[in-house]
């Protein structure tokens, strides 16, 4: 018998309408393979590429299974510290042990009750075993779980440490990173809990009012940015005025009043007459206020978009988004107010971490990260994250004049904590209001050195006071640490 | 050491699909020796992997009740292939194989699903190839059937109406008739008088006017099936029109007329149906409604992406997670489980099913026979495409059935009655040939 698919071509007379109709279904079955394959190759990518983000999911409860087959693995520092590790106890059930207790309760989370921070990140890492296909197949043979591979953190223990310390037992939160690489340093937030037994004190965490110790107050706690915001106010002045900005002056009476509206600046002081750089550096909110009202509200609202307000941030650790709602109609009251970065606009210390890095770093802000590399059980590199570019918040020219002018805040300015001859230091201290009576929100956002920023960091000290005073000596210990040390290590 | 053969039996069921593909595709086009040597190769790999999935299916779970019904399904598939062999001395048996193993993952994984639908299933199979046995035997004998076109589209019609009508009363949005016990899902039925009725109507006559009335017949098939909220019948019905229409005048206006007809109807449905817009949104970002709308689709991914190439093992995944599983989303059970790369290849043994189709519809001279293997290939295929693709989020989920794996009984009759009807056809073919080389012998 013939093959089936050579008969169609048997004649080869002028088309009649069946050689015609043939030669469409042909088209037909070019164009269903072609269909088919596109599928394949999508699911192929899928598998390829995508897949362990897609399924490293909380809402997958598949991974769980991989427990029983393989042993959670190590969380470790960026020098090899165990800051989470699972062991056997007495009756042969596993535990999770956090050797640090409270120290990183918030970034590296807890994985008994629900998972979060790099438990819940690692998840998939943690619970997938790359040691050998041999001792694998061994292991299958005698009953006994793989160990799963270890996840190799950015974080580094003693700058950890440092900024718990410095923060002592007010509620606040540290963060640092490398503005070059988005390397994530060290994040503190407080109160914490100890994540050793967390399911048993679970209820009278739970319970507790007016703590929040569950919630990460780096990534997700909102608070009014206070004269850290003035960094936005002066980019949006900057944008408006390129070639004139240094004619700027303004006299400063320690309060300023508009209608029936006073504003005053951090305990009335009297700044006198004041360059852009000076009101700044001193943080003067009656030239902030009266530089506000100039200002268009359109272009304010698009560069604070473009800082990232309002919208999705480059961070895979859960995080409350920043909100900045000035419109185009907004009253002359709130304008004032939002400027100085009162009135309704809301930060994470994260986020004020990812401008000032920007700035730090020309204008170009990368990933934060938090996982450098996975290996497995035995220390084998599986895997390596390399820093990844999220893109411009400004351009180089105006990250140059914020990166000098908040040089001249520690200086000459209310950064004065950070002044040292050990290295150049630049930020900018905030005081935010937040309910009448109360202290304020003492804020502190810097990197050093100035010439090559290897380290930034931002404070936030809850009823704190001002942020010269308490948020800035914070910083500092973090920065005499971090160079110090790196430069000890370097030479 | 269960786990290690649990783990190793998935890359031998992968390796031995791959292979029964391999011969699939190496049947085309071969001299029949070989070919005979190739398809019996199959068979034994269908019944291996058989085997060695109930193997791993009682190691993981000691229950016995596996034994008989393992035992049924085999003497089911044996005796298929040979009494089909013996009734159909010229039957094409490549298609019979693929129907086999496509029916025996079906088994396999609605077993490892719901035993107790597996079971149901399995009479439904075994009633399906009783009923459907004869099919080929008239489709080669009645000619008249190509003279019956009304009929076709006045069933077809009264059935998807009585849907509508029945459905309409009870449930809202309901795709099946209530028989006393058995609910009907006669939209699937109605697949193949439309393409009976679609066939005789062009095998008549192509000229303009019958082609009118032809697609206004068409589009009232697709109206009903859309007011019945059945849209992905409605695409299926629609696509196999404009290709039948198209390889009936060989005429590309009717192919461009058709792909812009089908984007403004998507449009128009985009906009008038709440569950079509429902869909979409699940699809285009299924995470940011991950608790309602993108819960299916999402699990599915997890399914599929958890199980990634070589799957999990039977009973070592969590498909029972994914709404629907065991009938829509069975592809992403099998992907999970018995990997992806054994889906893919279940995948190819569709579209090899598919390619036969397409070549039988090639051999026949007679136009109604030619629209009638075009017709139902296409309907096949794209029911495989759409279920395919909203499984992995290629498209949108249309909610559509696997043929012979899906958990249903009218998709499976159906299936039966659509592989019977191309398996008449090829015979009428064969049988004419081997006349020819009779006469020419002598």
């Amino acid at each position: 018998m013939r093959p089936d698919i050579k008969r169609g071509k048997r004649k080869k007379r002028e088309k009649t309408p069946r050689q015609k109709a043939d030669r469409s279904i042909l088209g037909l079955v070019y164009l269903i393979v072609a269909l088919f394959l596109g599928l394949m190759g999508y699911v192929g990518h899928f598998l390829a590429v995508s897949r362990e983000d897609v399924i490293n999911n909380p809402y997958n409860a598949r991974l769980d299974n991989f427990s029983k087959t393989v042993e959670r693995g190590k969380i470790l520092s960026s020098d090899g510290t165990v800051l989470a590790v699972t062991e056997k106890a007495e009756d042969g059930s596993e535990v999770r042990r956090y050797p640090f207790g409270p120290l990183f309760s918030h970034v590296v989370g807890y994985s008994a009750r629900g998972k979060t921070g790099l438990e819940a990140l690692g998840n998939f890492y943690l619970l997938t075993s790359h040691t050998n296909p041999v001792s694998q197949i061994g292991e299958a043979l005698t009953g006994r779980k793989n160990p799963g591979d270890q996840v190799v953190t950015t974080l580094d223990v003693r700058l950890q440490q440092a900024a718990s310390a410095a923060l002592g037992d007010k509620k606040g939160a540290v963060v640092a990173m490398e503005p070059a690489t988005g390397r994530v340093l060290a994040m503190v937030s407080k109160p914490d809990f100890d994540p050793n037994g967390i399911a048993d004190i679970w209820d009278s965490i739970v319970s507790e009012e007016g703590q929040a110790r569950l919630v990460n107050r780096a990534t997700q706690g909102l608070y009014p940015p206070g004269s850290t915001f003035k960094i936005i106010t002066l980019l949006e002045y900057l944008r408006e005025h390129p070639e004139d900005y240094d004619q700027y002056r303004f006299d400063c009476q320690g309060k300023i009043t508009y209608g029936d509206y006073t504003l005053r600046c951090y305990h009335g002081t009297v700044h006198g007459s004041q360059t852009l750089k000076e009101a700044f550096g001193n943080s003067c909110n009656g030239a902030f206020a009266s530089l506000g009202l100039e200002l268009d509200k359109k272009g304010m609202a698009d560069t604070a978009g473009q800082l990232l307000f309002n919208g999705e941030h480059p961070l895979s650790l859960a995080y409350s988004k920043s909100r900045f709602s000035m419109g185009e109609d907004a009253p002359d009251w709130e304008v004032l107010q939002t400027a100085i970065g009162q009135g309704l606009t809301q930060m994470t210390p994260m986020h004020c971490l990812m401008v000032t890095a920007a700035i730090a770093n020309g204008g170009t802000l990368m990933n934060p990260y938090f996982i450098q590399r996975v290996e497995n059980g035995f220390g084998e590199p599986v895997k390596s994250f390399e820093p990844t570019v999220y893109g411009s918040l400004m351009d180089g020219g105006e990250a140059r004049i914020l990166k000098d002018m908040m040089a001249w805040v520690v200086t000459d300015g209310t950064g004065s904590a950070l002044r040292t001859e050990a290295y150049t230091a630049a930020g900018k201290t905030g005081s935010a209001e937040f309910e009448t009576g109360k202290e304020t929100h003492a804020w502190f956002t810097g990197f050093a050195p100035v010439e090559n920023p290897r380290i930034a960091v931002t404070v936030v000290v809850e009823e704190g006071g001002s942020g010269g005073q308490t948020a800035a000596p914070v910083a500092r210990q973090l920065f005499d640490l971090y160079l110090g040390q790196t430069d000890g290590a370097g030479s | 050491m269960e786990g290690l053969i649990v783990g190793a039996s998935n890359y031998v069921t992968i390796l031995m699909a791959a292979m029964y593909t391999y011969w699939n595709f190496r049947c085309f086009g071969v001299d029949e020796e070989r070919r005979d040597r190739y398809l019996r190769r199959q068979n034994r790999i269908m019944f291996l992997i058989h085997f060695l999935s109930f193997s791993v299916m009682f190691l993981k779970t000691g229950e016995e009740r596996l034994f008989p019904f393992y035992g049924a399904q085999a003497a089911f598939l044996w005796c298929f292939l040979a009494l089909y062999g013996k009734c159909y001395r010229s039957r094409c048996k490549l298609l019979v194989n693929n129907m086999c193993f496509l029916l025996s993952v079906g088994f396999i994984i609605l077993t490892r699903l719901s035993f107790d639908k597996a079971v149901r299933q399995f009479g439904i199979v075994v009633c399906s190839a009783a009923s459907t046995w004869l099919i080929p035997f008239v489709i080669r004998r009645m000619w008249q059937l190509s003279r019956m076109a009304w009929v076709y589209a006045a069933v077809g019609l009264g059935l998807l109406a009585a849907v509508y009508a029945a459905g309409d009363a009870s449930y809202g949005a309901q795709l099946s008739l209530k028989l006393g016990e058995v609910a009907v899902q006669p939209s699937e039925f109605v697949k193949i008088t439309f393409v009976f009725f679609v066939s005789a109507m062009f095998y008549k006559s192509t000229d303009r006017r019958q082609i009118m009335v032809t697609s206004a017949v068409a589009a009232l098939h697709v109206l009903v099936l859309v007011l019945s909220k059945d849209l992905g019948s409605g695409l299926i019905f629609f696509i196999t029109y404009v290709f039948m229409v198209f390889v009936a005048t060989s005429d590309w206006i009717y192919l461009v007329l058709g792909f812009a007809g089908g984007c403004g109807a998507s449009v128009a449905a985009w906009k008038l149906f709440s569950h079509v817009q429902v869909r979409v949104m699940a699809w285009k970002d299924p995470w940011a409604d991950i608790d309602n709308r993108g819960y299916q689709i999402t699990q599915s991914l997890f399914a599929i992406g958890t199980g990634s190439w070589f799957g999990l093992g039977l009973y070592q995944g969590m498909p029972g997670k994914i709404p629907v599983v065991e009938k829509d989303f069975v592809l992403a059970a099998v992907s999970e489980e018995m990997g992806a790369l054994f889906a893919m290849c279940v995948l190819f043994i569709c579209l090899g099913c598919f390619i036969q189709f397409m070549m039988v519809a090639c051999e026949m001279e007679a136009m109604f026979y030619k629209l009638l293997a075009l017709g139902l290939g296409v309907e096949y295929i794209v029911q495989v495409f759409l279920t395919a693709g909203g499984v992995t989020k290629f498209i949108p989920s249309t909610g559509v059935t696997l043929p012979l794996i899906s958990y249903g009984g009218s998709s499976v009759l159906c299936t039966f009655i659509l592989f019977s009807v191309v398996q008449g056809l090829y015979m009428v073919k064969r049988e004419e040939e081997e006349e020819e080389d009779y006469e020419a012998g002598y």
